[in-house]
């Protein structure tokens, strides 16, 4: 038996690594060309992208942008691409059929939502979060016109709803449902009797109003942002909602409610919805009801998605752990106060990636509107192709139409990336 | 373990054990289904009464003091907590669960707030506090836990002994009456044992009232001043640490204490 006793009498100092394992030239050898096989895929992989880019380059970028049609463009060189069909049509694309007088509307409307997403994405600039609040009536207004006081009206309302809530709860009825009733019963009154009268009162005293536009003459990209931006808006906290219903214990009814409400949605295509919307709707409202067609896509594109959201949001709420709930429950915090500081903040923070899917998904399923003949970009592709000067013409146009959707989802893939690496508070 | 250290024992005339009862239970039963878990228990805990519950995993000893802030309700029987009745009343539960604080095996501190944020958090929403007062108990607490230094980092980056400070401290936020140690140091490395039963024991020379299930024996015999030991859903026995360890009466008793103190 040899002796095992050991005991370490000078200390190793760490040193630096092999030259092999950093730097370029390391990365190099270690990812590309590891082993024979390895560096056959590297240099097959190299040759399909320099045959791609052989094919494309020069068929893009020798394209003709200012011939008046597509016979044109053949005449000249049949070998490139035709991109004059955009030059043409671009503001179609991007408006539809919204009068060209006003398109500064769509344009303000777009950079304001700029404006206005950005105290949501950025928690630094939350002070501005008043102007996101204001935006969906804003947006509202510049889009479809009418007196400004119709929608500022609807504001004035709920703010004298939200005012009264806390005026009663503070001074006289302290925090009981009393309060919120009595506010809700004061909204009413007011929505009921008094603010058509107010509206056309201010009116009349300060004039403000731009032409109206109906919504038949929406289209283009404008269209798809509008559906896209408020079906994603409306459908996160509806999913919310439900996620929370289907979770519940305590309420049978309200989970029955939800569960089927979800598993019906799931289980019908988008397409049978949106037909439901333009078709079917109008017989069973009472005649003569006028439904805006864009709200009615709006909705049913909303509660599609918050089907799906619910499902999603469903699955963050399984990864917060049992003892979150008990944890939160035995500090003496309420339901809601444990959902929306405890539980909501985790299960959502798991949810990101299967959030940001859902919302990418429904902007571009928001192309499918084409199907009941409103002008959003893949329609519009039609109706160009339609012109004689252009019939004909596929490839640059998809392809435009594809870059525009590509921005924005690649956009909120990339912000999802930056918000998962922000919220990552382990090591 | 025979040989008890008297001078390591905490000085019982400093804290004034007083004769209010805080926590009552009668006659109460518990079921898990058709499993009956706790079965007609009966206690009474005085105001700065220090109480450790020990027996075999599955014996209800968890369920016991869970049942006292609610999070595991009981079907049969009684219990008072600071002179409001546990029912299906939101309000009450509420309330004991803010009077109530809570210690957990697996720390359970909430992974997207800081360390300052987790004991803040219940006094701003719950007591209404006013944030930066707030944030002064908080760091007090934290003083007390001994991790003030920790106080902006996430739970994720520290140690586990440094979670369940910082999970003691978050309860003491509330300015508990009585604080519930639901095997805390069960998940624990040796080395990080010691650092918060040395939390707690400072706790109990303060005067808190404590209800501990552990199996840390030296604890109890240097902390508790009953020690409850239950099986199958009953109480066993119970008794001063002393006549406890030393000269227990049940066999069941004997049978556990020389099972856990065998080696």
């Amino acid at each position: 038996m040899s002796n095992i006793a050991f005991v370490r009498k000078k200390e190793i100092a760490p040193s630096p690594p092999p030259i092999t394992e950093v730097g370029i030239i390391g990365w190099i050898k270690q990812n590309l060309f590891s082993g024979w096989w390895n560096s056959f895929l590297t240099l097959f992989c190299l040759y399909f992208l320099f045959m791609l880019a052989a094919e494309f380059f020069p068929w893009a970028w020798g394209g003709h942008w200012h011939t008046k049609s597509l016979r044109e463009c053949l005449d000249l060189d049949p070998n490139v691409a035709c991109f004059s069909v955009l030059t043409a049509r671009w503001k179609q694309l991007l408006f539809g059929l919204y009068p060209a007088e006003e398109y500064w509307r769509p344009t303000l409307t777009f950079f304001l939502l700029i404006l206005s997403i950005i105290p949501i994405l950025f928690p630094r600039f939350i002070r501005f979060f008043w102007f996101s609040l204001i935006y969906p009536g804003l947006a509202l207004w510049l889009l479809w016109g009418g007196s400004f006081w119709s929608v500022a009206i609807v504001y004035i309302g709920m703010s004298l709803g939200v005012a009264s809530y806390f005026m009663l709860n503070q001074r006289l009825i302290k925090s009981s449902p009393m309060a919120l009733l009595l506010a809700l019963f004061l909204t009413v009154i007011f929505f009921l009797f008094i603010s058509d009268g107010m509206a056309d009162l201010l009116g009349d005293l300060v004039p403000l109003s731009l032409p109206f536009v109906e919504s038949l003459k929406f289209g283009g990209f404008t269209l798809s942002l509008i559906v896209g931006v408020t079906g994603i808006v409306a459908s996160f906290p509806i999913g919310i909602l439900l996620a929370l219903g289907r979770q519940s214990k305590n309420l049978p009814l309200v989970k029955m409610i939800c569960v089927g409400f979800i598993e019906f949605i799931r289980g019908v295509p988008l397409i049978t919805l949106l037909f439901v919307a333009s078709v079917l709707l109008n017989y069973f409202l009472p005649p003569g009801t006028n439904f805006d067609i864009v709200l009615r896509v709006i909705i049913m594109v909303t509660l599609f998605s918050a089907a799906y959201m619910a499902e999603v949001i469903r699955g963050g709420l399984a990864g917060v752990t049992i003892g979150q709930h008990e944890a939160s429950a035995s500090l003496g915090l309420t339901y809601w106060q444990s959902q929306r500081l405890i539980i909501m903040p985790q299960a959502l923070k798991i949810s990101i990636p299967g959030i940001v899917n859902t919302f990418i998904g429904l902007f571009k399923d928001t192309t499918l509107v084409s199907i009941i003949s409103l002008r959003d970009p893949v329609g519009l592709a039609s109706t160009i192709r339609a012109d004689a000067k252009w019939n004909g013409i596929y490839w640059e146009l998809y392809i435009a139409i594809g870059l525009m959707f590509f921005i924005f989802c690649f956009g909120m893939s990339k912000y999802s990336q930056y918000l998962e690496k922000k919220l990552k508070t382990d090591n | 373990m025979s040989e008890l250290d008297e001078k390591k024992k905490i000085d019982r005339t400093k804290v004034n054990l007083t004769e209010e009862v805080v926590i009552h239970i009668s006659e109460m039963n518990k079921w898990f289904g058709s499993f009956h878990v706790l079965r007609d228990i009966n206690l009474e805990v005085r105001r700065g009464e220090r109480i450790v519950v020990c027996g075999p995993s599955g014996s209800g000893k968890s369920t016991l003091i869970r049942c006292i802030n609610r999070l595991e309700e009981h079907q049969k029987g009684k219990i008072i907590v600071d002179g409001t009745e546990l029912t299906t009343d939101l309000k009450n539960i509420d309330k004991i669960r803010s009077e109530v604080g809570m210690v957990f095996q697996h720390f359970n501190l909430f992974p997207h707030l800081t360390t300052l944020e987790n004991c803040t958090l219940a006094p701003v929403w719950v007591r209404e506090t006013p944030k930066l007062e707030a944030e002064e108990i908080a760091m007090e607490m934290l003083e007390k836990v001994k991790i003030p230094e920790q106080a902006h980092k996430f739970p994720g980056q520290l140690s586990g002994g440094q979670q369940q400070r910082v999970a003691i401290a978050r309860s003491l936020c509330m300015k508990p009456r009585i604080m519930l140690f639901d095997e805390v140091t069960s998940a624990l490395d040796p080395e990080m044992i010691k650092e918060v039963l040395d939390t707690m024991i400072q706790l109990a020379e303060e005067g808190m009232t404590m209800i501990c299930v552990t199996h840390e024996m030296g604890f109890a015999r240097q902390v508790a001043d009953r020690v409850i030991f239950m099986d199958d859903g009953q109480i066993v026995e119970q008794n001063e640490p002393e006549s406890f360890f030393n000269d227990p009466k049940s066999d069941r008793t004997k049978l556990f204490l020389s099972q856990i103190l065998g080696h």
